[in-house]
């Protein structure tokens, strides 16, 4: 480390001195084709599309009298696609049948309760059985509703001293875990997820973000701000989530966009996070960079800083994929946190978006909701996208001679794809071929895995040359020993010879 | 003619000869240098046991060191983007620094009662990079023989060479000048900062030149546009 700053410096200096910019900057690319990846060296790879368009649905393709206004969020449940029309208080009910999206109902009123309207509804879930919960947001409840839309009951304001009294209780986020309990994103409210008991009783707040606040903010307002100063600005406090998304496992993957550059670069911030039942984020990330999207921010007009992950949501084998709203991109990454492709843009053509704001799956295909345009996108795999899937299922099942056969089509796809190496390296690695797992680990500098394939390497290569190497170190110990030897007795004679001569 | 020379002065050697004794005595006595760096400095400023080829021969020397370090020690160890690492900009980014360096301590040291010349501290420096290039050209092949997850005995080595050499640059330069370690200290943070202005000025020098030869170029075309 200390050699690299050092010559970090020392290089520094000498472009000062010649004048001739850095190679190491000019080649940082922004991304110029619709998919793409990041290689070791965090420069742009173009790739094959991973996904294309499947389908692009308007208020008008699924019959609506009333348009939809400000869309806020989806939910698939098994085949249904569930819209929440937040500007026109409603919720839309598609089914997939083959490969179209009709609509079944409009679900606008519920019965069994004073209020059966909504007012805002912003985001909404339904379980395993059908019943649908459902963010009203200004009526300040969350309403759970039976597949017939009749009452069941309802979570509101907790009554409860931790949760500040003055303030209102707009939840804007759910998601409910298998056993009926429920953690919301409240509005104003920064201590973490409202959880509350299926019996809706309240039980506290899961997974506060940590305070952050940098060097500079801390000095000014703990040692040189006056009392007055003090009581006119903000204390610190702990940043919202953005979304929430509950996984077969029933953990929260939590994504965040409220953060300084600086805190992104050195993974401080965690925009993408996996939070366990006591709010820790145990999220994987094995790769050289964190999963924060993009790792380069060209600037355009309405497009600047860091990506802005608004939703995500998690496919199978703990693969998600993150929506940034910033630049219109969705990004996939593996369960070790590898990036596995990123794609979009921003615009009005078909693919592109103006204002994403929701992300969801069904099986492997994505849908994304503009909440400007006012339409959803089905994107569907394609042939290089599946084949990523498919390799990585192969792999976690076991099957690693199936897994090692899909990467090498992956890689006739994308030969800058880093995970198809180490894939058919770690195949290779079974097999015993530890030369050849090397070159590939070494072709996707996976350090750990060369560095495993390369002690077998080192023990057989070792055993097979024993031999001559223990006859090269005789060599060098023995002989210098005999010449020494032999030397020694010669002089010894020739002192003797001498001695005969004196006399 | 050589003989002659030799038959009248029989004690000595051909002048050849005692040039490369003399070099081959001074790159030997950089192993005592390192060794024992207050007396080893002091001799080879004071006592001229050390010679300027002997000094750029281990400048040499280092600098390949970090061209084959860069090149040859093993991906798992090294970082270095081989598609962007421009060789001659490497050395050169070591080399002219290097030379700056000493260029601001002479320059600095000669008003402060520093007793080394030029050449002193060249050599003086040049002596401090010997265990760089002696324990980093040898790890570059140990980087390959070992994996990642062995590697604490590299970085700890790797580390050593580093602090090595800045201690000796530290006690050679205190014995050339014979300052104390205080005044060193003081005088090495001065080099750093007079560094920066030989390089500001050299920076302002060219970009007048560069200047004044774009104004006699344009007064040329000028007067040459105007007699036409």
């Amino acid at each position: 480390m200390k050699v690299k700053s050092r010559l970090l410096a020392l290089l520094l200096i000498i472009m000062m001195l010649a004048g001739f910019s850095s190679a190491y900057a000019a080649d940082e690319g922004y991304p110029t084709a619709y998919t793409y990846n990041y290689d070791y060296w965090g420069d742009v790879r173009e790739s094959p599309d991973a996904y294309r368009v499947d389908q692009v649905l308007y208020g008008t393709d699924l019959g609506l009298e009333v348009a939809m206004k400000k869309p806020q969020n989806l939910f698939v449940r098994n085949q249904d696609l569930y819209v929440c029309d937040t500007g026109n208080n409603r919720i839309l009910q598609l089914r997939k049948t083959g490969n179209t999206f009709a609509l079944v109902r409009i679900i606008d009123t519920i019965q069994g309760c004073d209020v059966t309207t909504f007012n805002n509804p912003n985001d909404l879930f339904v379980d395993e059985q059908d019943n649908i919960y459902i963010c009203d947001t200004n009526n300040e409840r969350i309403v759970m509703v039976d597949k017939d839309l009749n009452f069941i009951k309802a979570f509101t304001k907790p009554d409860d001293p931790t949760f500040d009294q003055g303030t209102s209780f707009l939840p804007h986020k759910l998601v409910v875990d298998v056993s009926g309990r429920v953690f919301c994103l409240a509005t104003n409210i920064n201590k973490g997820m409202v959880k509350f008991e299926s019996d809706t009783t309240f039980t506290g707040f899961v997974g506060a973000n940590k305070v952050s606040y940098n060097l500079y903010d801390y000095i000014w307002k703990r040692f040189l701000s006056t009392e007055a100063q003090r009581a006119q600005q903000e204390s610190f406090v702990p940043t919202e989530y953005r979304n929430i998304y509950i996984d077969d496992e029933s953990f929260i993957y939590a994504t965040n966009t409220s953060f300084s550059e600086y805190d992104l670069l050195y993974d401080v911030a965690q925009p993408i996070r996996r939070l366990n039942g006591i709010g820790n984020d145990i999220l994987i990330k094995n790769d050289r960079y964190p999963p924060i999207g993009d790792l380069y921010w060209e600037e355009q007009s309405d497009q600047y800083g860091p990506s802005k992950l608004v939703d995500i949501t998690v496919l199978g084998d703990d693969i998600y994929v993150a929506l940034d709203r910033t630049r219109g991109r969705l990004f996939g990454y593996d369960s070790q946190g590898i990036m596995l492709w990123a794609f979009g843009t921003k615009g009005n053509s078909e693919g592109a978006f103006n204002a994403a704001i929701a992300l969801e799956h069904m099986g492997k295909d994505l849908i994304v909701l503009d909440e400007n345009e006012c339409n959803i996108t089905v994107f569907t795999p394609t042939e290089y996208g599946s084949l990523i899937y498919k390799a990585s299922e192969a792999y976690l099942k076991g099957d690693y001679d199936g897994s090692a056969a899909l990467w090498e089509e992956v890689l006739k796809f994308n030969a800058n794809y880093n995970l198809a190496f180490i894939g058919i390296g770690r195949a290779l690695l079974r097999q015993d071929q530890y030369k050849e797992a090397m070159d590939y680990f070494e072709m996707a500098r996976d350090r750990d895995n060369y560095g495993r394939a390369f002690r077998l390497y080192r023990k057989d290569w070792v055993e097979q040359n024993i031999g001559w190497m223990i006859a090269v170190v005789v060599c060098v110990l023995v002989i210098p020993l005999i010449i020494k030897q032999v030397k020694k007795t010669r002089w010894e004679v020739e002192l003797h010879e001498r001695s005969k001569v004196g006399k | 003619m050589n003989a002659a020379k030799l038959a009248s002065n029989p004690g000595t050697m051909s002048p050849a000869k005692e040039k490369w004794n003399r070099y081959w005595e001074s790159i030997r006595y950089a192993f005592h240098v390192i060794f024992h760096p207050f007396d080893g400095f002091w001799d080879l400023a004071h006592e001229k046991r050390g010679t300027i080829a002997a000094a750029t021969t281990f400048l040499v020397l280092f600098l390949v060191t970090r061209v084959v370090t860069l090149m040859f020690t093993n991906f798992q160890f090294i970082n270095a983007p081989l598609q962007y690492v421009n060789v001659f900009e490497q050395t050169a980014s070591l080399l002219f620094p290097f030379l700056i360096l000493c260029l601001a301590n002479w320059s600095l040291t000669t008003l402060f009662e520093g007793k080394g010349r030029f050449s002193d501290i060249y050599i003086a420096m040049c002596y401090a990079l010997v265990p760089y290039v002696i324990i980093q050209l040898p790890l570059v092949f140990v980087s390959n023989i070992i994996a990642f997850d062995e590697g604490a005995f590299y970085n700890v080595l790797l580390s050593v060479s580093v602090i090595w050499s800045v201690l000796l640059i530290f006690v050679g330069l205190m014995q050339v000048h014979d300052y104390s370690p205080g005044k060193t200290l003081i005088f090495l943070v001065a080099t750093v900062l007079g560094a920066m202005i030989i390089i500001f000025l050299i920076l302002v020098f060219f970009s007048l030149l560069g200047d004044a030869v774009s104004f006699f170029i344009s007064l040329y075309r000028e007067i040459a546009f105007r007699l036409n």
